[in-house]
């Protein structure tokens, strides 16, 4: 049935780029330093104010930008907690998601039935027609080549350029960075704010494209499935859109098994999934990770930094 | 000695300033919330505070809500006292529920209320204990990251359950409407008389004061607690750090599982929608409002409790939402890493993030 893999890998590469987004800010964030526990939360603030913004101007570039600005905002709590004052990097990250669910479960009461513009599909003149391929990445809305677009991008601006290796510096090794003039505080605090805006969009792409609509707590925990893909990873973001193209590959399989009727796995272990699935691909990426014995994750994540001893 | 109380009078103070800065802290962002929302945050505040406090059954409503979470809180308090991130309390307090449900509706009902009350309690202990186990496990034999583990089970612990009371608990007798049956009446907490206070509190107090003493007094709670303040040194003086990971976070599951159980068997009386509330998550603000003291977490979850009733006096007065008072508790936290910050007195705190992050 190659029509129906066809479908499959559509639905699977839809369904991936709300993580993929989430998970590449995260990335850029935890490159340089910052830990942010909060990506369920800015997802979730982003999902509703691009969709209260789309709800009235019914204009979606509008919309997914006022999502950005949102997870940014939200992104910003967090910078100024621990660049700004130092503060526990985990209890302020549970902090921003506990806030975040609070915060747009309450203000998007008035907005769960409610109607907004949807990000239509944009198939690639050309490429669409490709046998397989053409249906599954040219046959998509415009989020979704950004997101693609947006992987190789950030990977060839955190190895290749001098604000990457900046970043890089201010993950490493904070104090030798700061010696050597890297502004590491203020490269934390926007790397922080990217993650929030790219959390933020990710959202947004729930709300306008993929299940178009409100619903409290409709991020589901992809905000958490992100962070597991940036450890998954090994904080590479080309590895990040493989992780999270298995997420949405578990994703498609629940529509398929669905739509098909077929009881081959019973609907609630298919919900179950993709949860215990990610915990597996965590054990994975520490197995394969003390295997190979390389050291992986920034040398000072989640360790404030300030010029005091 | 000497220094010793003079460390215990800095920890009082420290703890009355941090507390007083994130309660201020608190206050001011919900007053901005207020008066965004067009109504007067002095009257509200008055309104919050009569909702809460101000008759025999705000009180104990205020005692129903602070029963889970300052179990939920000495939870999380507990693992963290040796540097273990327990975010899996909504998991583990589903699946206590789930358990004591379980236990009592289809492997025991017929048992007398002398027997299958203290059963299922301890059957609702264990289920929390063993779903918190496997990121124990993990843990300790893969280096997997608890805090993500143990939150990622949160949600499969709530679509578990609620495949049951949809699929094979289902109540055949009730309506269509999902959810099981309704527990033997032999399985239910007492109640304080006149309000829907249950046992789960006395409970709560109980095993706050018994993990106060535990952790201070005892050759356990001095391991754990050195191996949170030095990991290094714990292990270098012979502790089995791993061993400890299993007891504790299994200890910290129980305490969130009777949490459930207490819920499931005290308030609700059957599994349905709406029993996974957040007390878990807000098990975490009260663990680090309270500075990981059980006591000081017991004071932290009655505020938080009181917080919750406000908030359902300001829908019923003000016709504002009561979900404000989620906002309100964050802000709490919020307010308590400030405090932290801002006294530059959070060195204990600033090493143990990093051990803790990733």
């Amino acid at each position: 049935m190659p029509g129906d893999l066809a479908i499959v890998a559509q639905i699977a590469v839809k369904s991936s780029v709300a993580v993929l987004f989430a998970a590449l800010g995260e990335l850029v964030a935890e490159k340089s330093g910052v830990l942010n526990l909060g990506v369920e939360g800015m997802m979730l603030v982003g999902a509703l104010a691009g969709f209260a913004v789309g709800a009235q101007t019914q204009d979606p570039v509008l919309a997914a930008g006022a999502g950005m600005a949102a997870g940014g905002a939200m992104a910003m709590i967090h910078a100024a907690f621990t660049v700004g004052l130092g503060a526990d990097q985990v209890v302020s990250g549970l902090s921003l998601t506990i806030l975040g669910a609070g915060l747009s479960g309450f203000l998007g009461r008035p907005l769960v039935n409610a109607s907004g513009p949807v990000f239509e599909t944009l198939a690639l003149p050309g490429l669409k027609d490709l046998p397989f391929l053409g249906p599954a990445l040219f046959s998509q809305n415009v989020l979704v080549y950004l997101a693609f677009l947006l992987t190789p991008l950030i990977w060839f601006a955190l190895l290749r350029t001098r604000l990457g290796l900046m970043i890089r510096a201010s993950g490493e090794d904070a104090i030798s960075a700061d010696a050597s003039g890297v502004p590491v505080r203020a490269i934390r605090f926007g790397c922080t704010v990217f993650g929030g805006l790219l959390a933020g969009l990710g959202g947004s792409y729930l709300s306008l494209a993929y299940t178009p609509g409100w619903k409290e707590g409709m991020t589901a925990g992809q905000g958490w499935i992100a962070i597991a893909m940036v450890v998954f990873s090994t904080w590479n973001p080309l590895l990040a859109l493989a992780g999270a193209l298995m997420f949405g590959w578990l994703t498609a399989l629940q529509f398929y098994f669905q739509a098909t009727g077929s009881e081959l796995i019973p609907p609630s272990v298919l919900r179950m999934l993709p949860y215990v699935l990610t915990i597996a691909v965590l054990v994975l990426a520490n197995r394969t990770g003390m295997l190979k014995g390389r050291a992986k994750a920034p040398a000072n994540l989640g360790l404030p930094f300030s010029r005091e001893p | 000695m000497s220094l010793g109380s003079r460390g215990r009078t800095a920890f009082a103070s420290g703890a009355v300033l941090s507390t007083s800065l994130a309660l201020f802290f608190a206050l001011a962002v919900g007053a901005i919330m207020f008066a965004c929302l067009g109504a007067d945050p002095l009257r509200a505040y008055a309104v919050m505070a009569r909702g809460a406090l101000c008759s025999g059954y705000a009180l104990g409503e205020l005692l129903v809500k602070a029963a889970p979470l300052i179990l939920t809180g000495l939870a999380v308090a507990l693992a963290r006292t040796m540097l273990l991130w327990n975010i899996g309390c909504e998991g583990q307090f589903v699946m206590g529920a789930t358990a004591s449900a379980g236990f009592a509706l289809y492997l025991a009902p017929d048992w007398p209320a002398a027997a299958l009350l203290p059963a299922t309690v301890l059957v609702g202990a264990a289920g929390g204990a063993l779903w918190a186990l496997i990121p124990a496990g993990l843990k300790n034999r893969f280096r997997v990251s608890e805090i993500l583990s143990s939150l990622l089970l949160n949600y499969v612990a709530i679509l578990y359950m609620e495949h049951l009371y949809y699929g094979p608990w289902r109540n055949p007798q009730g309506f269509g409407f999902p959810g099981t049956a309704t527990l033997p009446q032999a399985a239910w907490l007492p109640t304080l008389p006149g309000s829907r206070a249950h046992l789960g509190l006395v409970l709560g107090l109980g095993l706050a004061a018994a993990l106060f003493v535990a952790l201070r007094r005892t050759r356990w709670g001095y391991e754990v607690r050195v191996m949170g303040l030095a990991p290094k040194a714990a292990a270098y003086a012979g502790m089995n750090l791993p061993r400890q990971t299993l007891t504790v976070m299994a200890l910290s599951g129980a305490l969130a599982g009777l949490a459930g159980m207490g819920e499931v068997c005290g308030v609700q009386h059957l599994l349905q929608d709406g029993l996974a509330q957040g007390y878990g998550y807000q098990g975490i603000i009260a663990a680090f409002l309270g500075r990981l003291n059980p006591l000081g977490v017991v004071l932290a979850a009655l505020l938080l409790a009181a917080v919750m009733v406000g908030g359902q006096g300001l829908q019923v007065e003000l016709g504002l939402p009561s979900s404000i008072s989620v906002i309100l508790t964050a802000a709490l936290l919020f307010g308590f890493l400030a405090a932290e910050g801002l006294k530059g007195l959070g060195p204990a705190l600033k090493t143990r993030a990093a051990q803790g992050g990733g």
